[in-house]
């Protein structure tokens, strides 16, 4: 059993206060949700969806045809009307739409009239399109109510009732005036409620259990939500957030945090990154660790800045001038946005280097259900110096020649000894020099006695499938989801596998995992990415000499759909 | 207790012979001395720039950073650690230049910081190019024909953005006893002090040579009101024949780390590394 359901319409007309209540009470009643939203770059008006999948077994992509169509306005009848499936309805007010639609796929829910009898506030029609889709499945009211109970809390009671008395009266209007009320028949899972979090608040979360505790950027879509996140969780955690005039000073703020002695991060999108790329390279000099996150949207420059994109990919491994460490992480899933960041913080800190977390539009604003995240799998370590340890030193020196060329990294201000840290070429004290000799070991111990440590603690690419494959999919970041989904329709019919990098820089060592060879006895390999150039199979030609036999690119701003790459990708299995 | 000897030089000055580097540098140091601070207690951030170089020639803790963003990384470091004293020293390119966003934007966050400009009216570590100080019509080999631009006021700027400690000071023999004055004042100055310092430079600033300002400074009358705004600016707008030097303006505005709620007791660097309550944080996803 699974279901789609879409919701589309203007901006503020509240259709991500209905598409986000109906995917948490979906997930609380133990559905297995994946919900992505398509948004134009406006606060009213024009044309926006929230689709919601929903199934008794994991889903981790969207679906192109829908069973439910909420619209809110007349355009969206019009754009999604023929991705409806057989069976499938529309549901509109024809009051407000100002005309009434025939055919047996529409059915109209007088929501204002309603909201009205009720006496409600109109804003409340979203409650009563909530209900209407309670009664579609027959779903429990008391979900909803124990939403509008905790989010509402400040409205007052009051608000809460009416709330959940106009959805009452939306779950009544469906079970006396829909026609066939057994149509959309679910089974539930076996399961419990499960948790329910999308790609933003899954880095966010990362970094609060990461021991976070600065956390500075200037508004870009789509990384926001991340500091809206951890703003709003910032008193009750002891983290700072602070909002920076600029993507300089974030990043550059965030570097004096952590030389301070904290965890500090920033995030931003393309532009930000490149306005940051100067303090990205002041961090590799100066071996201050820092976590950046950038959640792409498609460029060049303001681009489109609420779609998505895996465009910055080059920009990230090569963003920032002269030679030094760095890693690049990019989740493929929210589970693996979480425990990359915490991995994030622990890289940054063990080797004092930058490390970019790499996502992008589609995993932001994407939720996803999980039976939950085991805060035991996390690795907090503190490796800073200070207290006892830093005050019994009896000499210090901040850039002091080590075996590893990681040099201990002590707290300013915490005892007598002086941290001194230079953006200049500098010696092991920290003072400017110019000399040849210095700068060859400065190189050497902070790129080339670190780097295959670095390396040391890349994962391998996950493969799922056949050990023997004829035909490999390929990708990193955003389209793990889309990509598992794909891979298990065609695995009925073929030897087929997928393999996903979400550690992609230093590139993952063959010895742990050699998936050059599962690659090359394969006749299909494709290399699946949302951009024009297919950075992710030039990355791999640079650092294997391999080259996949095919590459699907897309770069129209939005997601793979199961379907759409589904139907790709067979035409190429089919010439096999 | 720290002597003189605790601030002994480090390392060589990189300064011109005569440079009014050499005399902020030395007058810093006594004004650490009068005020008791050992060298563990402050930190100092500085970005690039002739002037700029300075945390190297005094035993201290420093952050020495990139061309005009050393406000951003001092405004990182003080709220994670408000109890070690944080001085920003800067050139009047790196700050008023390139890193004027940051200036106007550390006004108004007020964060407990102390900016120290030596503002030499030119980019000096780049041979000699025009700053945002630099007089209309001065001829230099980036501007052969003479500077087009008029000067910034950094005094009128900082007052009208209601900038918590405003000040300036002459770097000349003349002047120091005041310029440490001052230092300490705006060091003790609980929120966001900006002291404009007055220096020549004997390469590229040949007219503002230490003779011309002594000349032309003046001290602000004992009975100035340093709490008038108005006053205050209008001081501030004076300019060439006389150049009023002193504290313009002063308020106790509320600083930023008396805003944030997690430093009230503890700075943030002495509180916990990892917290458990965070952990229940996942709970709220279901
Ligand atoms: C991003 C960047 N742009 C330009 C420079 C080159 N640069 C270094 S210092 C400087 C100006 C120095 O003038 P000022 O800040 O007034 O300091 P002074 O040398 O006069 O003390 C310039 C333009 C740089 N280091 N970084």
């Amino acid at each position: 059993m699974e279901y789609t359901i879409r919701v589309g319409g203007e901006a503020g007309q509240g259709l991500v206060s209905i598409g986000s209540v109906l995917s948490k009470m979906l997930s609380r009643s133990g559905f297995h949700v994946f919900a992505h939203q398509d948004y134009m770059s406006r606060i009213r008006g024009g044309h926006n969806f929230y689709q919601i999948r929903f199934a008794n077994f994991p889903v981790t992509a969207s679906r192109e045809k829908i069973d439910v169509l909420l619209a809110l306005d007349m355009e969206t009848v019009d754009i999604h009307r023929q991705d409806l499936n057989t069976g499938g309805v529309i549901i509109y007010d024809a009051a407000a739409l100002g005309s009434q639609l025939s055919g047996q796929e529409f059915f109209d829910v007088p929501f204002a009239r309603i909201t009205e009898e009720k006496s409600a506030d109109r804003i409340m029609v979203s409650s009563v399109a909530v209900g209407v889709v309670l009664g579609l499945f027959d779903l429990d009211i008391g979900l909803f109510a124990k939403i509008m109970e905790s989010t509402m809390e400040k409205k007052g009671e009051e608000v809460i009732a009416k709330n959940i008395a106009v959805a009452q009266a939306g779950m009544d209007f469906v079970e006396k005036n829909y026609a066939d009320s057994n149509a959309h028949k679910v089974v539930r899972p076996m399961t419990n409620g499960q948790m329910l979090i999308n790609g933003n608040q899954a880095i966010g979360l990362g970094a609060l259990l990461s021991g976070c505790k600065f956390y500075t950027a200037y508004p870009m879509s789509p990384s926001t939500s991340i500091m809206e996140y951890l703003a709003h969780n910032a008193p009750k955690y002891g983290l700072i957030v602070e909002q920076a005039e600029d993507e300089i000073a974030a990043i550059n703020m965030a570097l004096g945090a952590s030389y301070g002695g904290v965890r500090a991060m920033t995030a931003t999108s393309g532009g930000g990154f490149a306005l940051m790329t100067e303090g990205l390279s002041l961090a590799g000099i100066t071996e201050t660790p820092i976590v950046i996150a950038e959640v792409q949207r498609p460029g060049p420059a303001t681009g489109l800045p609420t779609r998505t994109e895996q465009g910055d990919l080059f920009f990230v491994l090569h963003g920032g001038h002269g030679e030094f460490a760095r890693v690049v992480l990019a989740p493929g899933t929210p589970e693996e946005a979480f425990y990359l960041t915490n991995k994030a913080f622990h890289l940054a800190d063990k080797y004092q280097i930058p490390v970019i977390i790499q996502s992008d539009q589609y995993l932001a604003d994407s939720e996803w259900t999980f039976p939950g995240f085991d805060t035991e799998d996390l690795h907090n370590e503190d490796f800073r110096l200070r207290h006892q340890a830093l005050q019994e030193m009896s000499s210090y020196k901040r850039y002091a020649s080590t075996d590893t060329g990681v040099s201990p990294m002590a707290i300013p201000g915490a005892s007598r000894h002086l941290v001194a840290v230079d953006s200049d070429e500098h010696d092991e004290d920290g003072h400017i020099i110019e000399d040849a000799a210095t700068r060859i070991a400065m190189v050497e111990k902070r790129f080339h006695k670190k780097m295959p440590l670095i390396r040391q603690e890349i994962a391998p690419p996950a493969y799922i499938g056949h050990q023997q494959a004829v035909a490999v999919l390929v990708g990193y970041g955003s389209t793990s989801g889309v990509l598992q989904e794909v891979c298990s329709h065609l695995a009925e019919k073929y030897r087929i596998g997928m393999l996903h990098f979400n550690e992609v820089w230093p590139f993952p060592l063959l010895e742990k995992f050699d998936y050059l060879a599962l690659l090359k006895q394969a006749a299909l390999t494709i290399c699946i990415e949302n951009n024009a150039t297919g950075q992710f199979a030039n990355l791999m030609r640079m650092e294997t000499g391999f080259e996949f036999t095919v590459r699907i690119n897309k770069y129209d701003g939005r997601p793979f759909l199961v379907d759409t790459l589904l139907g790709e990708i067979n035409e190429y299995l089919q010439r096999l | 207790m720290n002597t003189s000897n605790d601030y002994k030089e480090q390392q060589k000055p990189a300064w011109c012979p005569g440079c009014g580097n050499f005399a902020i540098l030395s007058t810093l140091k006594k004004a650490l001395l009068d005020m008791n601070m050992e060298p563990h207690q402050f930190a100092i951030v500085s970005g690039i720039g002739q002037g700029a170089k300075l945390p190297h020639y005094l035993p201290c803790n420093f952050f020495n950073g990139l061309h005009g963003r050393s406000l951003p990384v001092a405004t990182g470091l003080k709220l994670v650690n408000h109890d070690l004293a944080v001085v920003v020293v800067a050139g009047d390119g790196d700050c008023y230049g390139e890193g004027g966003n940051h200036l106007v934007h550390a006004m108004r966050r007020n964060v407990n910081l102390t900016l120290f400009v030596h503002n030499n009216e030119v980019y000096a570590l780049t041979k000699g190019q025009a700053s945002p100080t630099t007089m209309t019509g001065k001829l230099t080999k980036t501007q052969p024909f003479g500077n087009p631009s008029e000067p910034l006021n950094p005094l009128a700027l900082a007052i009208a953005l209601d900038c918590s400690f405003v000040a300036r000071a002459f770097s000349g023999a003349s002047g120091l006893p005041f310029l440490q004055e001052i230092m300490k004042e705006a060091i003790n100055h609980k929120g966001f002090a900006l002291v404009d310092i007055l220096q020549n430079c004997v390469t590229y600033n040949k007219k503002g040579t230490f003779h011309w300002y002594k000349e032309h400074v003046y001290r602000l009358e004992e009975d100035y009101d340093p709490g008038n705004r108005v006053e205050a600016f209008r001081r501030s707008l004076e300019w060439g024949e006389k150049i009023p030097t002193g504290i313009f303006y002063r308020n106790d505005r509320q600083t930023c780390e008396q805003r944030l709620p997690p430093i009230q007791e503890t700075p943030l660097v002495n509180q916990a590394v990892f917290s458990l309550e965070a952990g229940q944080e996942v709970n709220n996803f279901y």
